[in-house]
């Protein structure tokens, strides 16, 4: 039997890496994500927990010693924000270069200067390509439903890579939302025994993390790098199917609401995706065909699927919680339009910027741009394909 | 396992660091390297810091570790330490384990002086239970020969060379050993490759000891130093005659000198078969070396008198 809780976020997520149970967290306090490792230290404090806590000094060590004893041979998870992924970007790319199955929450925050601690994505958009699995979250039941889900996708003996679990700053880690826990047991057995591939530990059988790697074989590394990256839609679906067993949750890829028919679009990621969906609604109410794509996996990025699901769109907004600077477009906004290139006939794209720094996303917001697709979809006239909104002037 | 330390013992224990590995003939690093895993009686996890040692010993697909080793990065050897030893600990309280093993971290100068001394200090003050093993070849050796706060005063490197108004290293070089001593670990060191038994007892007294530990080792480096590749243990002899490095352990907060040089030679046996001290000698330079003279003279005096204020002066036990 599930059991039903009025929880923030933040709660939720410690309450799954406690129903996990990792061998070993290293961590280091910061907003938004702080309050996760607060929770979680109690726990194991009150030996509600095997774990092995290690309090680093920074989030740079604490990735450090997270590759130290996954290496070693054991599940391992920590949680971070902002300027501590950031903090942390030097070793993301050595978490996956050596396979270690780690799982890290990051509460998503705003990046300084000027310094903000409110929620959007440029911190997990900075770590895109770092090799990590990325797993985005509406609301606190997808951050507990997707952390639990990491730990089995990243510790898969075909993938053995990173897993990063999504979840908007303050907006969803700090407010209070209705939530179906799931039995500590039924986790247990979901994300069943670590399974060690070399590990450190085995004394008998020494083995060398991290060599030196010339230009000799260096690329032959990479590819089979991206190989892998290749097999991680089918474990993420397969995944989510043993997850329905357990939850009746049901999770893909990426969430459609009333796509299939419609003729203009929204995508966007985690929490600003349920605010849109009410305002489709109400255009769907006036007899408009508005639809909704929330990106779930969005590393490795299923263009193929998402190509697929918008095609046949007549127009379709895109909306960036992040800029990418110098990338003239939002960082979805290009994904978006990558997986859509290779199509003849595909939907006119606009790119929105909204968010920044905590600045609320309102309903209005969303019928703004609802009702300027309508007219995109209307002239095929596009006036400006990348715009801030919800921004002084 | 070896009770005691002789040459005839050790001489029958694997070594741990294979040849093969592609270390400048003469540098000092893969001695102090098989001098502290020779000395282990214990299974040992060893991390290494990016730099000479990792780069020329773990090239894909051979590695000269025949122990359980890790690189990471550059500057979080002991944090990676810290985590490979946690999770030991996590499995071993679960039951899942029961091997009693030990854990090394290995770093340069640069990469322990420098990039990664918050790391390091991280992980003494957590209370792991590991060594961190500095090799100080005073530079970034690997990255060729530059400046790090290790670098002795007057050194010539390629970032602060000598010229004409700058006359090498105007700064002396940082205590580390007092340094990670304050941390009030329980054990801190200072040894060289030339007192191989001081060396190795030393580490034997480490891994004996529970919880964080600390040791410099100088570690010569015949193309940073410009010297002969076959001077490489008789110059760090020369560092230790000449008290420019001192051998001494800081054990629960107790100093102790573990060798006192019969007759302690001026710095200039030091510097004189070192290229990098060459411009030293020239009349302008002069006050460097007296400078230089001061230091040492000051510093060794200071460590007599911390050692003469301990209290519980002795042999280190052989066994």
């Amino acid at each position: 039997m599930a059991k039903i809780a009025a929880v923030t976020g933040n709660e939720a997520v410690a309450n799954a890496l406690m129903q996990v149970n990792p061998d070993v967290s290293a961590a280091y306090p910061i907003t938004p994500a702080t309050d996760i490792m607060q929770r979680f230290t109690s726990f194991v404090s009150n030996a509600m927990v095997k774990t092995e806590m290690i309090l680093v000094e920074s989030e740079h060590s604490a990735m450090s010693a997270c590759i130290g004893a996954s290496a070693a041979g054991g599940r391992v998870m920590t949680a971070t924000s902002s300027q501590g992924l950031a903090l942390m970007w030097e070793m993301l790319f050595i978490a996956s270069g050596l396979r270690l199955p780690i799982v890290m929450p990051v509460v998503n925050r705003a990046l300084s200067a000027p310094l903000n601690i409110h929620g959007d994505h440029s911190d997990a958009m900075g770590a895109r390509d770092s090799g990590w699995i990325q797993l985005w979250s509406e609301n606190a039941q997808e951050a507990y439903d997707n952390t639990i889900q990491a730990f089995r996708i990243g510790e898969h003996m075909e993938i053995r890579l990173p897993v990063i679990v999504c979840l908007d700053g303050f907006i969803i880690s700090h407010s209070i939302e209705r939530i179906e826990y799931l039995e500590d047991e039924d986790v247990s057995n979901f994300v069943g025994e670590f399974r060690q591939v070399s590990p450190l530990l085995d004394i008998g059988h020494p083995v060398s993390y991290g060599p030196l790697i010339l230009p000799d074989y260096y690329m032959e590394f990479r590819k089979a790098q991206d190989e892998v990256m290749s097999k991680v839609s089918k474990v993420v679906l397969d995944t989510a199917k043993e997850f329905e067993k357990i939850s009746g949750r049901r999770y893909g890829l990426f969430e459609t609401y009333r796509l299939d028919d419609a003729e203009i679009g929204l995508v966007i990621l985690n929490s600003a995706a349920g605010t849109s969906k009410d305002v489709i609604d109400e255009f769907r109410n006036r007899g408009i065909k508005a639809g909704l794509l929330k990106p779930r996996l969005y590393r490795p990025f299923p263009y193929k699927e998402i190509g697929e699901a918008l095609k046949h769109l007549k127009a379709v907004c895109v909306l960036d919680r992040a800029d990418a600077f110098g990338g003239s477009y939002g960082p979805l906004f290009i994904d978006i339009s990558t997986s859509l290139y290779p199509y003849s006939k595909k939907p006119i794209l606009i790119n929105k910027i909204y968010g920044l720094g905590g600045r609320d996303y309102l309903p209005e917001h969303a019928e703004f741009v609802l009702n300027e697709l309508v007219e995109i979809a209307a002239t095929e006239k596009v006036k400006i394909i990348k715009e801030y909104i919800g921004v002084r002037e | 396992m070896i009770k005691t330390l002789s040459l005839k013992e050790l001489s029958k224990k694997e070594v741990l660091l294979t040849s093969g590995h592609r270390m400048c003939a003469g540098c000092g690093a893969p001695t102090v390297v098989k001098m502290v895993l020779l000395a282990s009686d214990y299974p040992v996890i060893a991390a290494t810091a990016t730099g000479c040692l990792e780069v020329s010993t773990c090239i894909s697909d051979y590695t000269s570790w025949k122990i359980p080793w890790i690189h990471n990065a550059f500057e979080n050897a002991a944090a990676t330490i810290a985590g490979v030893e946690s999770m030991y600990r996590s499995l071993k309280k679960q039951g899942r384990i029961n091997k009693e093993i030990k854990f090394i971290a290995f770093g340069g100068d640069g990469g322990t002086y420098d990039i990664g001394i918050q790391s390091l200090s991280g992980a003494m003050e957590r209370g792991h239970d590991m060594l961190y093993i500095c090799y100080d070849n005073g530079a970034y050796m690997n990255t060729g020969i530059q400046r790090s706060s290790a670098t002795p005063l007057g050194a010539d490197t390629t970032t602060r060379p000598a010229g004409s108004v700058i006359p090498g290293k105007t700064e002396q070089k940082k205590n580390l050993t007092r340094i990670m001593a304050a941390h009030g670990i329980p054990y801190a060191a200072q040894a060289s490759p030339s007192h191989w038994m001081d060396l190795m007892k030393k580490v034997r007294k480490a891994l004996d000891i529970k919880g964080p530990k600390f040791m410099n080792i100088i570690s010569p480096c015949n193309r940073g130093w410009r010297s002969r590749t076959d001077d490489s243990i008789m110059i760090s002899k020369l560092a230790v005659d000449t008290c420019y490095w001192p051998l001494y352990e800081v054990e629960d907060g107790v100093t102790r000198i573990t060798y006192t040089p019969k007759e302690k030679k001026p710095i200039v046996d030091f510097l004189k078969p070192q290229g990098r001290f060459k411009h030293l000698f020239k009349p302008e330079n002069e006050w460097i070396i007296k400078k230089f003279q001061e230091d040492i003279d000051r510093e060794w005096e200071r460590l007599k008198k911390e050692a003469s204020l301990s209290t519980t002066p002795g042999p280190i036990p052989t066994t």
